[in-house]
């Protein structure tokens, strides 16, 4: 896993640190300004997401090729609480936290590819790449 | 580090120049309403023309301070969106309604001038 890189979020300030981790690898691996937008917002929702409801955790930014293709991967983890009903914190407007409710729906729109893994007590995994076209 | 919030006759006048972290931006919210408050201002111009990412924290305090403001009788208008903050945004899911925009600082300027004007 020489092509990864990862943060640890504890603070607010490490959410800025992510975001800023995640556009310059987005630069290297060639995405254009649009897309590196989308991966800098993409990455500021799941960090900000640690901080808020699990406290800590990490997230990692991964260089990745398939048939060819150079993409960018984030995985966002943590051992907080858990998301007790994902579809709901998958719908547009939900919050538990007085925000817009905009993170996680929002992050599957702005990336190609989305996984998320979550349970109660032990915490909540997020996988999401995006692709060159 | 605090935004500067300059007075331009009967407005604010702010450009933001750097990446917000959540902190500068509470602390810009407050300063904001403030300097309204001193200054007397019937309007403000925020411009975005640095700003290369808005994710959704960012974007509720902006469109908070938006209302914020409104309540206090100045009207505010967002100049200098890039096209890739305007198609993230829009992607996220967020569409700032009701939120007076337009392309640069100068054309801002001369709206807002107008909208005071009527």
């Amino acid at each position: 896993m020489e092509n990864q890189s990862c943060v640890l979020i504890q603070t607010e300030w490490d959410i800025v640190a992510a975001r800023q981790l995640g556009r310059n690898v987005a630069k290297e691996v060639g995405f254009g300004t649009v897309d590196q937008a989308r991966i800098t917002t993409a990455i500021s929702e799941l960090a900000r997401n640690i901080y808020i409801y699990a406290g800590e955790g990490q997230v990692c930014i991964e260089k990745i090729i398939k048939n060819g293709q150079a993409g960018l991967r984030i995985v966002a983890v943590d051992k907080g609480p858990g998301i007790p009903d994902i579809r709901l914190a998958m719908e547009d407007g939900y919050s538990t936290s007085g925000g817009l409710g905009a993170g996680l729906p929002g992050v599957k729109r702005l990336m190609d590819d989305f996984e998320i893994d979550s349970s109660l007590g032990s915490g909540t995994e997020i996988k999401a790449s995006k692709w060159i076209r | 580090m605090r935004i500067p919030i300059l007075k331009l006759y009967n407005c604010l006048l702010v450009s933001i120049q750097w990446e917000l972290d959540d902190q500068t931006a509470l602390q810009f919210q407050e300063d904001l309403l403030h300097k309204i408050h001193e200054t007397n201002a019937s309007g403000v111009v925020i411009d975005l023309t640095s700003i290369d990412f808005i994710d959704s924290f960012i974007a509720k305090v902006l469109g908070d301070v938006i209302s914020m403001s409104k309540l206090m009788g100045a009207k505010v208008m967002i100049t200098g969106i890039q096209p890739a903050v305007a198609i993230t945004l829009i992607e996220l899911g967020i569409s700032l309604n009701d939120v007076y925009t337009a392309l640069d600082l100068e054309k801002g300027l001369e709206k807002l001038q107008q909208e005071l004007g009527e």
